[in-house]
């Protein structure tokens, strides 16, 4: 079993009264708590940090970690001759086992109510992160889940077990969209029904498109001559390339809609596409090309700037 | 080895729960979940119905709701304020990825 230094997690001396483990908490928990927190490994932490508080606010839990003896944290070690006997059972193998299903397991615990029979208890529930590619929201997915959970024998004792199995997700997901899996979060006992798995959809970066909801949007880059004139080009799409018209006149930043070749949405219908319009010039003119821009230039009368011109105007008259 | 295969349940309008249900899968109790009700936090699917039910994504506000009440020991109150704060961030961040998605991203 490998060692953990609740204290430290806190950041409190070991001599820490109970408020000041209260405070400690408090303080890290605002600063972590995964539902108010936007910083990275901020769920990882949390889960350090309320283990570590779990097992501090209780009086005996605490007794019993402080009797484990004080090593590195991330050491292998072994609780002392007789701590199982002391503080609970003596049927712990502590090889399979995380320190903080040791202490889930002590007094107040699955171990008391397991013992006594009576109550159920319904079995903890997960939350993962699934992330998947556009295309396998749009067409549905298989994920590979694999966790490693606690589960109690009939004595309330604990031990880690690995549970592997495959999701299916329908089509339809969208960024942020919940999912559950009954029964497959943790085991309940005498009687309490399994907990529960949910996942949280996380659409992976594409090269190409970005959502926003069941909506998909690309860049379009066209030549000034395309955008001037119209053109038709082939936009690609998440099932294949689609010819586009696109009309003169068009300008910069202006949004194409492709009609339903956005993601579908999980019941019926789908989102569209947008085309987002780039003017891109050529990185270099040949001397035609340039000579061309120049008989367009003399000939235009075309003044992009004459609005800011008749601002300067009316402002050199009003002084 | 044969590797079992489960359907994920969408958390939509499509799945309604019971009062009885919402609270046995999130943890808060049958009269914590009226008063969120009461403030507004948590909306029935149908308010003018005689039985209480929700759309299955009140589930994700109510599990929130539990983890908050338990992790800072906040009373109703507290609570319906911070989940709408959080609902409100999360429509603005909503807002904000889409605002994105619509910026060119490739600069020719």
């Amino acid at each position: 079993m490998k060692y953990k230094d609740y204290y430290k997690v806190l950041g409190v001396e070991r001599n820490a009264s109970a408020d000041d483990i209260r405070k400690a908490y408090r303080k890290l928990a605002h600063k972590y708590h995964p539902d108010v927190s936007k910083e990275t490994g901020a769920k990882e932490k949390f889960q350090e940090v309320g283990e570590a508080y779990d097992t501090l606010k209780n009086p005996e839990k605490r007794a019993a970690y402080d009797q484990l003896g004080r090593y590195q944290p991330g050491q292998d070690f072994q609780p002392p001759p007789d701590w199982g006997r002391q503080f609970g059972d003596t049927h712990f193998s502590f090889d399979d086992l995380d320190l903080a299903d040791l202490f889930a397991g002590l007094s107040g615990g699955r171990r008391a109510h397991a013992r006594g029979g009576r109550f159920p208890i319904p079995g903890e529930d997960y939350e993962v992160a699934a992330q998947i590619t556009l295309e396998q929201a749009a067409h549905g997915a298989e994920l590979d889940i694999n966790l490693s959970v606690p589960e109690y024998d009939e004595h309330g004792v604990p031990r880690r077990v690995p549970r592997t199995f495959k999701a299916r997700i329908a089509k339809g997901a969208s960024e942020g969209q919940r999912l559950r899996l009954p029964g497959k979060g943790g085991k309940g006992c005498n009687g309490g029904r399994d907990g529960d798995l949910y996942l949280n959809v996380k659409l992976l970066a594409h090269p190409r498109f970005r959502p926003s909801g069941h909506d998909l949007y690309i860049d379009l880059p066209l030549a000034p001559w395309e955008a001037v004139l119209g053109a038709t080009v082939e936009v690609p799409t998440l099932d294949g390339a689609v010819r586009l018209k696109v009309p003169a006149g068009t300008r910069a930043g202006q949004q194409l809609r492709l009609a339903r070749r956005g993601l579908p949405r999980p019941r019926e219908g789908e989102g569209d596409l947008y085309a987002v319009v780039q003017i891109v010039l050529p990185a270099e003119l040949n001397e035609h090309e340039r000579a061309l821009f120049k008989q367009l230039a003399d000939g235009s009368k075309f003044n992009p700037r004459s609005h800011l011109e008749r601002e300067v105007a009316h402002a050199s008259r009003a002084h | 080895m044969r590797v079992e295969l489960t359907e994920a349940v969408w958390l939509d309008e499509r799945q309604q729960f019971s009062l009885a249900e919402l609270a046995d899968l999130s943890g808060m109790s049958e009269a914590e979940l009226r008063q969120l009700i009461e403030y507004e936090a948590l909306a029935p699917a149908d308010p003018g119905a005689s039985e209480v039910r929700f759309s299955a994504d009140c589930l994700i506000t109510a599990r929130t709701a539990c983890r908050l009440r338990n992790d800072f020991d906040l009373d109703a109150g507290g609570l319906a304020l911070t989940l709408t704060l959080l609902n409100r961030i999360r429509d603005l961040e909503a807002e904000l990825r889409a605002l994105h998605a619509q910026l060119p991203h490739r600069h020719g």
